[in-house]
């Protein structure tokens, strides 16, 4: 594999929702084994962002390419197929409340990788251990966990299988600043330890210089800024200027 | 826009409101008849989630048969004195358990089985697979490399169609039951020739033919929920409309099919 491709790329990908452009050509890439977190405000496309790339959301225009190769419109089944090579972390965790832990966690070795359940539950308990959770909540419910245990329990159903691109939506969204400090810690630890792209978005600032090597500003639809994550702090870019110091006044017009 | 709003447009416009209900209808059908083959496919082909099956054949079938029974008994009885009291007006009172058995197993045993799996199972069905829908589960599982429409939709499609004959079965005799219990014990039938009266007269057609409307209906029941379901948006709100349209449209979609399957099979007889 070579650095000239990268591991994940959006080509001029525009999303619309009725006449509003959530996407306007957008152009990102990450390259393999980096992690890159995309920052930026409420509705301005961070969601779609990733939704597109998982194939959740179809683009109108552009193309997002995996290796190189352009993953938009592939048939369910292809998709299927590529899914086993990522894993996702949801913003409300979106465990399976019908399922125990153990069985959330192993939910893709059950159901699509064909692993026994004696052996997934296995490894659901290893991946349990990798974030820091006890044996003892693997028979419990996702009703039973707080917040934190429910997004580290998101955590490792999505390193499980070890995927080789991994994507965080808002991880640290709704939690308080001790446990989403553990959350970006255990994040970037298991990042760094199966090797895999990461892709993240996020409007927590400490949380995107945890777990990012880089980072892109998006707004109105486009990156607007992009470097290193200890370039956060320097740059003299307005609109990052504005949105790491939290004001109201600046290039950014505030709709809320 | 809000119901004023539309209110207004359909008083101002209402050509324009007449056509765009009339597009939207059509999309509706659509939008239905994909995710309608989508599941059918997804329950005849492998691979098939067995304990979801399972799972879903008790708590569709299973957990039906105290509100199906019950339904069942006390529409047998009151139908028993309606007939009896109809009949009477032209001395035909010896005719009731025939036309009570008739009355069941043709119709009201499917019907009735389906309203209360409407109530019961299409509106759970549409609530549980719209909140999955509103915490993003349902995404989750994609990304999780398994096909909701296998993982959800068929095992729910397949239980339904494969347990409402069988309740519908439980409600016909039940609900012949209900009736002769009427008949024995108010309007002094002899318990003996009611048994022998409905079991001479009833065909088997006339028990297929109801088991046959049954299976539709268990489709019916089990699409609309999940259909409403899986498309339900806008959080809390949107999961209580989607229950409610699951429920309302399986309720219609039974009453339709049963005239037209009626039909069909008045004319195939």
């Amino acid at each position: 594999m070579t650095s000239a491709v990268p591991k994940l790329a959006w080509k001029g990908v525009t999303k619309q929702f009725g006449d509003r452009k959530v996407l306007d050509q957008l152009d990102l890439s990450v390259a393999p084994g980096r992690s890159l977190v995309i920052i930026g405000g409420s509705g301005q496309g961070k969601s779609v962002t990733i939704k597109a790339a998982l194939g959740l959301l179809r683009p109108e225009a552009g193309a997002i390419e995996l290796d190189g190769k352009n993953i938009v419109g592939l048939s369910e089944g292809q998709r299927r197929k590529l899914f086993s090579r990522v894993g996702v972390l949801f913003q409300g965790a979106a465990l399976f409340d019908s399922l125990t832990i153990w069985e959330n966690v192993a939910f893709r070795l059950i159901n699509a990788d064909g692993v026994s359940r004696r052996k997934a539950r296995e490894r659901a308990i290893e991946a349990l251990e990798q974030v820091r959770l006890s044996a003892d909540v693997a028979d419990r419910f996702p009703s039973e966990l707080s917040g934190g245990m429910q997004k580290r329990v998101g955590l490792a159903r999505a390193v499980v299988a070890q995927p080789e691109i991994l994507f965080f939506d808002e991880p640290t969204t709704g939690l308080d600043p001790i446990t989403a400090a553990a959350i970006n810690q255990l994040i970037s630890d298991q990042v760094r330890r199966l090797g895999s792209t990461a892709v993240s978005i996020t409007h927590d600032l400490a949380s995107a210089q945890t777990i990012g090597d880089e980072i892109a500003m998006l707004h109105d639809g486009r990156i607007i800024w992009r470097g290193p994550a200890s370039e956060l702090a320097t740059t003299d870019n307005p609109y990052v200027r504005q949105f790491v110091e939290g004001r109201a006044e600046g290039p950014i017009s505030h709709t809320a | 826009m809000t119901a004023a709003e539309a209110a207004r447009r359909v008083a101002t416009h209402p050509v324009q409101a007449l056509g765009r209900s009339a597009l939207a209808a059509v999309r509706l059908v659509g939008a239905v008849g994909v995710f309608a083959v989508r599941g059918i496919i997804a329950a005849l082909t492998p691979v098939w989630f067995v304990s979801q099956l399972r799972r879903q054949i008790v708590a569709i079938g299973f957990f039906s048969l105290p509100v199906v029974g019950l339904t069942a008994v006390f529409t047998g009885a009151a139908l028993a004195l309606n007939i009896f009291t109809g009949g009477g007006r032209f001395n035909a009172e010896q005719v009731m358990p025939q036309i009570v058995a008739l009355g069941i197993t043709r119709e009201l045993g499917p019907v009735l089985a389906a309203l209360m799996l409407a109530g019961r199972v299409s509106a759970a069905i549409a609530a549980e697979i719209g909140a999955m829908r509103a915490t993003e589960q349902i995404d989750a599982m994609r990304t999780l490399s398994t096909d909701p429409f296998r993982y959800l939709v068929a095992p729910r499609l397949l239980a339904a169609v494969l347990t409402l004959p069988l309740l519908t079965a439980v409600a016909d005799i039940i609900g012949i039951a209900g009736g002769w219990l009427v008949a024995t014990r108010v309007l002094e039938f002899n318990p003996t020739v009611y048994v022998r009266n409905t079991i001479n007269f009833l065909e088997s057609w006339d028990i297929v033919s109801g088991l046959i409307k049954a299976a539709v209906f268990g489709f019916i029941v089990a699409l609309m929920g999940c259909y409403h379901g899986y498309n339900a948006s806008g959080g809390a709100r949107g999961v209580g409309r989607a229950t409610t349209h699951a429920v309302v449209s399986s309720a219609i979609l039974i009453f339709a099919s049963d005239y037209l399957l009626t039909t069909l099979f008045t004319h195939m007889s």
